[in-house]
């Protein structure tokens, strides 16, 4: 137990501050997910072939390449696409793009696609005939969206995007191979230095554990109140 | 774009991905039986049973894989009395424990699949074998199995798909699989973007087979309505 106790002795304090991290992780990465959804949902359920085809490639390739090869992707190449942008303006210093960003952005591309395809579903499953009643009754197409598709929508997204938020909390770990200090990596240092890996790979798992479970109870409470009337 | 190395790099992560497939078909395989295995045990009526099939599912889909690999990896090998078993001969190897993490793994959600297509099956069907008098044990191997197979076949379709890019993490205990080829390509030339479309479109053709395959199947064991 004194392994995991507060201060400089243990090391509570520090896989505290890196639990913090993989919620600060994971919360961004959805965000930025929920991002890349906005603009490929429109693209999928388009009655144009071509941005039909933009969407699904998109969906298609990151559902289909593991997520640690995007990882690395984004981690050997991401600050080297930063700097090719910036030699064109002329800035040819060596810019290197914080872990806790590239991390993200990578699990965000990644957690998109999955939300793209739980976004279009829900669309999807909405009777056709909510779609032409407001058209009939002259709302304009923001209205449309806003007032009349997206809370019938979000009742139906709500379960499927919990799931979402599952898979991309557990692939933050990958996030440890790039060197951000989330739980993966706080644990790998503490084994390291303690000799001690059963316990803080353990101890990891307990914590990732924790953190499924008490999501999955504020979602479920979420799930109540969208399903208002239901 | 370096052509060059798209070439040159293709022999290399086309060998690797031999790697990737014994991965992947070993823990299938393994996982298919250790998934029935705990499905059965979650439609037991003990109370202690049902309970044990649903933490062990339940803790293997709460925690990453990464972690699993972890465990049993580096985590597994402190424990001195280990060391003297005969389960030292398989444990010292990242190859197989590997190839327990994701067996673990992939056994644990298998279940959940295998589980939920046995409970959807129609109680009329089992009682329509009953009343003909046939015996609760061909019941379940000719009846409900087959049902239960075509059910699931969409779903563990998914689950071979997700196990196949969780094969991946095997490059995070040494292993030179598809991705960790490609990683250490990635360190030495520092041309990400070529590489990874070389092995991303390596995964993808895999991907696209085996969709094609568990479709083909599913067309194939579909209900004659």
């Amino acid at each position: 137990m004194e392994l995991l106790a507060f201060g400089k002795t243990g090391w509570g304090d520090e896989l505290f501050y890196a639990t913090l991290m993989t919620i600060a992780v994971s919360i961004t990465a959805m965000l930025v997910g929920f991002f890349f959804a906005l603009i490929f949902t429109p693209l999928k359920l388009s009655k144009y072939k071509t941005l039909n085809l933009f969407g699904n490639f998109y969906t298609t390739v990151i559902r289909g390449v593991p997520e640690l090869l995007v990882i690395y992707l984004f981690f050997f190449g991401g600050s080297g696409a930063i700097m090719y942008v910036a030699s064109i303006f002329g800035y040819y210093e060596y810019i290197e793009i914080n872990a806790f960003i590239t991390g993200s952005m990578a699990i965000g591309i990644i957690s998109g696609a999955y939300s793209t395809e739980v976004f279009r579903g829900a669309i999807q499953s909405i009777d056709k005939g909510q779609f032409e009643a407001a058209k009939v009754l002259g709302i304009n197409k923001f209205g449309q969206f806003y007032k009349i598709i997206l809370p019938q929508m979000l009742r139906l997204a709500i379960p499927n995007l919990s799931n979402v938020w599952q898979i991309t909390l557990k692939d933050t770990s990958l996030i440890s191979v790039t060197g951000l200090v989330e739980i993966m990596r706080q644990s790998y240092i503490a084994a390291g230095s303690t000799r001690d890996p059963l316990f803080f790979y353990s101890f990891a798992a307990v914590l990732y554990l924790l953190l499924t479970y008490v999501s999955m109870k504020l979602i479920n409470k979420l799930e109540v109140k969208y399903s208002r009337g239901y | 774009m370096d052509f060059d190395l798209m070439i040159t790099s293709f022999p290399k992560l086309l060998g690797a991905t031999v790697v990737t497939l014994k991965l992947l078909s070993a823990s299938l395989f393994f996982g298919l039986f250790l998934g029935l295995f705990f499905a059965i045990l979650r439609l037991n009526k003990n109370i202690f049973i049902n309970k044990f099939a649903y933490g062990y599912s339940y803790i293997f889909r709460g925690t990453p894989l990464l972690v699993q690999i972890f465990i049993i990896y580096f985590g597994l090998g402190q424990i001195e009395y280990l060391r003297t078993t005969f389960l030292w001969v398989i444990l010292k190897e990242p190859y197989w424990c590997a190839i327990i993490a994701f067996t673990l793994n992939t056994g644990a959600y298998t279940s959940e699949i295998l589980r939920s297509a046995f409970q959807t099956i129609k109680p009329g069907i089992i009682e329509a074998g009953k009343s003909l008098g046939i015996s609760n044990k061909i019941i379940f191997y000719k009846i409900q199995i087959p049902i239960a197979i075509r059910q699931s076949l969409p779903a563990y379709g998914n689950e071979i798909i997700l196990m196949m890019k969780g094969t991946s993490l095997a490059s995070t205990v040494t292993l030179m699989d598809l991705t960790g080829v490609a990683k250490y390509i990635i360190s030495t030339t520092f041309k990400p973007i070529e590489v990874f479309i070389v092995a991303g479109g390596i995964y993808l053709f895999m991907t696209f087979i085996i969709h094609n395959v568990i479709k083909y199947l599913e067309k194939k064991y579909s209900f004659q309505q």
